[in-house]
């Protein structure tokens, strides 16, 4: 197996950039640099010499003995103060001994293959990296924890369970096992079913912590929604001036914003009697704000709009710079009540994720929803008792080949052991 | 000297199978073994068949085998297992009358064209470079032939023992083979050790039957052959009776002088035929365990007490079989026993069962890690095809794991190898619902015709039923009713407005033959047999369209094939387990690769980027 070498953090000037290395000779390779490590999993202060003697940089190191390591592996990793000459000339250096530059994904790969990580584990590294807001890092965090797979696997653990309950009465049937087991195998393949379908539900708004949520601002032409817009996003996205109907399409805006991933949506001034163009934008308008995860209705309270107000959207009057009454406004030019709403958006998105699952992909609903409808027809056969055990015993196999899928799992045999260890056969 | 094409060492289930094959398949076929007396000899259980283990016989016959055809001329009991479950999970079993089942394989395999039987012990393969080229008797004599099939059994280094005495022997009565285990030795093969036991023998005139539960056979008895009709014997009942706390104490109370447990035995024993020591330490809360008292035979007085094999001193034996009701006054006529025993990691051949380091060679049976007579004969047929084709220079018949449980049992065994005695069970077939006793003709009996191990009479047979078969599809799926109609007819179904036609209609769990016959009474004319069998196929049609899309998938990850000389060691990030098991298995494609233990999907990913790039290479 080869040894690997690559920049872990990201390319350009940064305050630290990290190399980690991986493989047999990891060890081997750093200490060519830095003369000697420090304890496994104890940060050490060293300097990287060049192979003529000169220093190449004071850098923080730090090794951990495989398998106990991120890729299973020796990994050995190098603090650099992160400038580009001091990165590119210890790569270099690397490059001398007997490592190699790693491919891209290569250092994951190796920690899928070792065992330390499962498929949806990967996909919430990538996630983790790719993660610009709290929420989506908290979120990609857990899913690299492994708390996806783990779930997968106590589903995997009862169905197996039911399936062993199930062959039991069929591989043995000519010895003195249970005949009926149609209660306790009902009961398991429920739970499980409960559980999945739970996960599924809150699948749209984990999705939406991953790729963010809708937000349309709506309301009259010129009410100031694309001024408002500007300020939560704080640039100039959307044209703005004082004519109305300015705003002809829907306008998007990808933003942080209180932690949330969110995307603004302007949308056109809805109003009777535009022209033609004007019109088609406020259908889409419409149809987008209909859509969305969240509305803000920016108007007068007694104004009325095309589009209906749902659960927990938000109201708010337009041009509180200019109005002597006390009702709830905003005003995108002086920023006020800006702080109040954004409490308000963030508000109604932390009860929306209150249900948010671990299963963040369409690939892991695809397969969820595979193993639910599985699991419904297994269900269903059961009940019509041990005279088709065989058929109910197909769908629950089917069922697990799909959780299985989602975390890249191959082969069972654990039926076998989990009947040998729970029964008392052979005649 | 002889010159044979194929030599086949060892007259167990599975030599006998493997020399009737090789002689079936044309090729001149001499099978060695100690005594003529050995063929047809049952080590342990004389009965045949069961879940899994009947599928594999019918699979046996449907390729012309000779199992099925002795089973059913022997039996004295059959009985379908599962006759209540779906006709995918029922498994035909019969009881045999040993002596008879002998007398009737060594006739089949006297009988048999190109097939001669030569006694001998054999000690040493002739070996021409690194081929096997025939076999040296221990009298000096050599048989000489193309290809080998080694089929020895429990008697490489076999070692019985009863209580803490033990000595060298493949079987009660038997001796070892260890001349010849030396010279596998010299092969430098993965060797392991198993274990396995049997009962103590009983004489049935001392036992008390009128106080004993009965088990009859069926009524309507379901034979194993697709050639049989009725069973020739008498047939009898089996009484039943129980272990119970006393039993349980006797036992405990002796448990070091075991030899299982007094540490004298290192093998690995099949936890799925456990001693009665091994259930009352593993199963403890458990009073009381069943035991069935199988008659050896019409006229023999020995019984098979099923349930209660042991390695427990003779002593220790007589005390806890007379604790059980009915067995107070039993005689033990041969005390039970436990036999160590060599085996060959299966992972070394491919899925013909030939050596993958040793040219010409090919082993089948308990040799390579299994249990059973069905299991060892079901090998015994592919080594057996497989060593005749070779000897032709013809190219090896693989079977698919979708195809045949017989494909299922060798792909396991090549590809995970063995860790403990391996059975086979229904529930290791993935495609149990297309792979069923009831159709194995229609599976395999194509194949046979094709490689030419099917005799005349069966050809007849198949080709008539499967003209019957394909017209009563037909007739089935001829006309649609509505819902209506279908009601009219006493049939429950949802007033959903889809049209059906008779073969849809069975899917249904409650929907049975009688009830589409009174829809469309055309259907009265079919032969009943064939309305059963395609009200079997009905049932599970949805399903067995869902698993062709598996099989489809499957196809093209076997498509892609992983040379034998391929290093595993140049695919970079595959970690060190996996590449030790690659290179033990070393699977025929990348189908292959995925069902071996441990394996991944990025490991897979790594070995398809590795196979492409060499493709690239020599293109
Ligand atoms: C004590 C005992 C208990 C068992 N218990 C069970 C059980 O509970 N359940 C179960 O399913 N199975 C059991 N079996 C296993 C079953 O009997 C075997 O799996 C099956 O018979 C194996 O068939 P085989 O053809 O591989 O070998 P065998 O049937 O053992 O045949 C091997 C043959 O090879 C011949 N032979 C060996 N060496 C040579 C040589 N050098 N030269 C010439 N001939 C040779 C022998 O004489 C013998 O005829 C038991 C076996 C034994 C011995």
């Amino acid at each position: 197996m080869d040894t690997i070498f690559a920049l872990a953090t990201a390319q350009g000037r940064a305050g630290v950039a990290v190399i980690r290395i991986s493989g047999p000779q990891a060890f081997v390779c750093a200490t060519a640099l830095c003369g000697s490590l420090p304890n496994p999993r104890q940060a050490g202060v060293r300097a990287l010499l060049d192979s003529d003697g000169s220093l190449l940089d004071q850098a923080l190191v730090l090794a951990f003995q495989g398998p106990n390591s991120f890729t299973g592996e020796d990994v050995v990793e190098l603090h650099l103060h992160g400038s580009i000459a001091v990165v590119s000339a210890v790569l270099r250096r690397l490059g001398e001994g007997d490592a190699r530059l790693a491919e891209p994904g290569e250092f994951t790969r190796r920690a899928l293959e070792n065992d330390k990580m499962d498929l949806a584990q990967v996909e919430g590294l990538g996630d983790l990296i790719a993660s610009e807001t709290e929420g989506q890092r908290r979120q990609a965090q857990r899913i690299f924890e492994g708390a996806l797979g783990q779930k997968i696997e106590a589903w995997r653990t009862n169905l197996i369970r039911a399936a062993s309950l199930i062959e039991v009465t069929i591989d043995f049937a000519d010895e003195d096992v249970p005949v009926d087991v149609t209660q306790e195998v009902s009961a398991l393949l429920l739970s499980v079913r409960t559980d999945v379908e739970n996960e599924l539900n809150g699948f749209a708004a984990a999705e939406r912590i991953r790729t963010g949520f809708e937000i349309a601002i709506i309301g009259p032409p010129n009410a100031g929604k694309s001024t408002l817009l500007n300020a939560l996003a704080k640039r100039d996205a959307a044209i703005t001036s004082e004519r109305a109907g300015t705003t002809r399409d829907v306008i998007e805006v990808r933003m942080d914003l209180d932690g949330y991933a969110v995307t603004l949506l302007d949308t056109a001034g809805l109003r009777d009697g535009a022209d033609e163009i004007e019109a088609t934008g406020i259908e889409r308008a419409v149809s987008r704000a209909n859509a969305s995860d969240l509305r803000i209705f920016l108007m007068e309270p007694d104004e009325i709009v095309p589009v209906a107000s749902q659960d927990d959207d938000i109201f708010v009057a337009p041009k509180a710079d200019a109005r002597t009454d006390d009702v709830p406004a905003v005003s995108g030019k002086t920023g006020q009540g800006i702080p109040e709403l954004i409490t308000l958006v963030s508000r109604a998105l932390s009860s929306k994720t209150q249900s948010a699952g671990l299963a963040t992909h369409a690939r892991h609903r695809d397969a969820m929803q595979m193993s639910l409808t599985a699991l419904d027809a297994a269900v269903e056969w059961i009940g019509h008792g041990p005279d088709h055990y065989d058929i109910a015993a197909e769908e629950i196999r089917s069922s697990i080949r799909s959780l299985e899928s989602l975390v890249g799992r191959i082969g069972v045999e654990n039926l076998l052991d989990e009947i040998f260890s729970s029964f008392c056969l052979g005649k | 000297m002889k010159q044979f094409d194929v030599v086949v060492v060892g007259g167990g289930h599975a030599g006998c199978e493997a020399a009737h094959a090789a002689a079936r398949c044309g090729a001149q076929t001499a099978l060695v073994t100690m005594k003529k007396s050995d063929i047809g000899i049952m080590s342990c259980n004389p009965a045949i068949g069961g879940l899994g283990k009947g599928h594999l016989v019918r699979e046996i016959d449907a390729l012309d085998g000779v199992m099925a055809k002795v089973a059913d001329a022997s039996g004295i009991q059959f009985r379908l297992l599962n006759r209540r479950k779906g006709p995918a999970v029922q498994g035909p079993r019969a009881q045999s009358d040993r002596r008879v089942y002998q007398r009737e394989m060594l006739r089949v395999m006297e009988t048999a064209e190109s097939l001669s039987i030569v006694e001998g012990e054999v000690v040493d393969f002739i070996m021409n470079g690194q081929a096997a080229s025939g076999v040296v008797l221990a009298d000096g004599s050599e048989v000489r032939s193309k290809t080998v099939v080694l089929t020895s059994g429990t008697f490489l280094r076999g070692l019985i023992h009863i209580g803490d005495v033990s000595y060298a022997g493949g079987r009660m009565g038997d001796k070892e083979s260890s001349l010849l285990a030396k010279r596998i030795e010299s092969f430098d093969l993965p060797l392991g050790r198993l274990k396995t036991g049997t009962p103590p023998r009983l004489d049935g005139r001392t036992i008390a039957w009128d106080r004993l539960e009965r088990q009859d056979g069926d009524d309507d008895p379901t034979l194993f052959s697709f050639l049989s009709k009725s069973p020739p014997l008498r047939q009898v009942a089996c009484g039943i009776t129980h272990t119970n706390s006393q039993t349980h104490d006797i036992i405990r109370e002796n448990l070091e002088k075991s030899a299982m447990y007094g540490g004298h035995i290192d093998g690995t024993g099949p936890r799925y035929c456990p001693s009665i020591e091994d259930k009352i330490v593993r199963f403890g809360d458990k009073d009381s365990h069943q035991i069935f008292l199988e008659p050896e035979g019409l006229d023999v007085d020995t019984v098979y007490p099923n349930g209660v094999s042991t390695s427990l001193p003779e002593d220790v034996q007589v005390a806890y079989i007379r604790s059980i009701v009915g067995l107070e006054d039993a005689v033990i006529l041969q005390p039970g026993y436990a036999i160590e025993y060599d085996f060959v990691d299966p992972c070394v051949l491919d899925a013909g069962l030939s050596l993958r380091s040793v040219l010409g060679l090919f082993l089948a049976g308990q040799i390579n890690g299994t249990t059973g007579y069905e299991e060892a004969a079901a090998q015994g047929l592919v080594a057996g095809l497989n060593a005749a084709r070779a000897a032709k220079g013809a190219s090896p018949v693989h079977f698919r794991r979708d195809q045949s449980y017989i494909s299922v049992m060798i792909d396991d065994l090549t590809t995970r190898g063995v860790t403990e005695p391996y059975r086979m069970f229904t529930s290791r077939a993935e495609y149990r619902l297309s792979l069923r006793a009831d159709n194995a003709d229609q599976r395999l009996t194509p194949l046979g015709l094709e490689v030419g191990c099917v005799g005349a009479d069966r050809t007849k047979h198949f080709l008539d039923k499967m003209e019957k078969l394909d017209a009563g599809r037909t007739l089935m799926k001829a006309e649609s009713f509505t819902p209506k109609q279908i009601s009219s007819a006493g049939i429950k179904i949802n007033q959903d407005g889809t049209k059906r036609t008779p073969f849809q209609l069975l899917a249904f769990p409650d929907v049975a033959l009688e009830d589409v016959v009174r829809l469309a009474p055309g259907l009265a004319e079919l032969d009943s047999e064939v309305g059963l069998q395609i009200s079997r196929e009905a049932l599970y049609a949805n399903y067995i369209e869902r698993q062709k899309q598996d099989v489809e998938r499957l196809r093209k990850d076997e498509s892609y094939g992983i040379p034998a000389d391929f290093s595993y060691s140049d695919v970079s990030g595959l970690s060190a387990e996996l590449t030790a098991k690659l290179e033990r298995v070393r699977p025929a494609d990348l189908a292959q690769a995925a069902r071996i233990d441990g394996m991944t999907p990025a490991a897979l990913a790594l070995l398809l980027g590795r196979i492409r790039y060499l493709e690239k290479k020599q293109a």
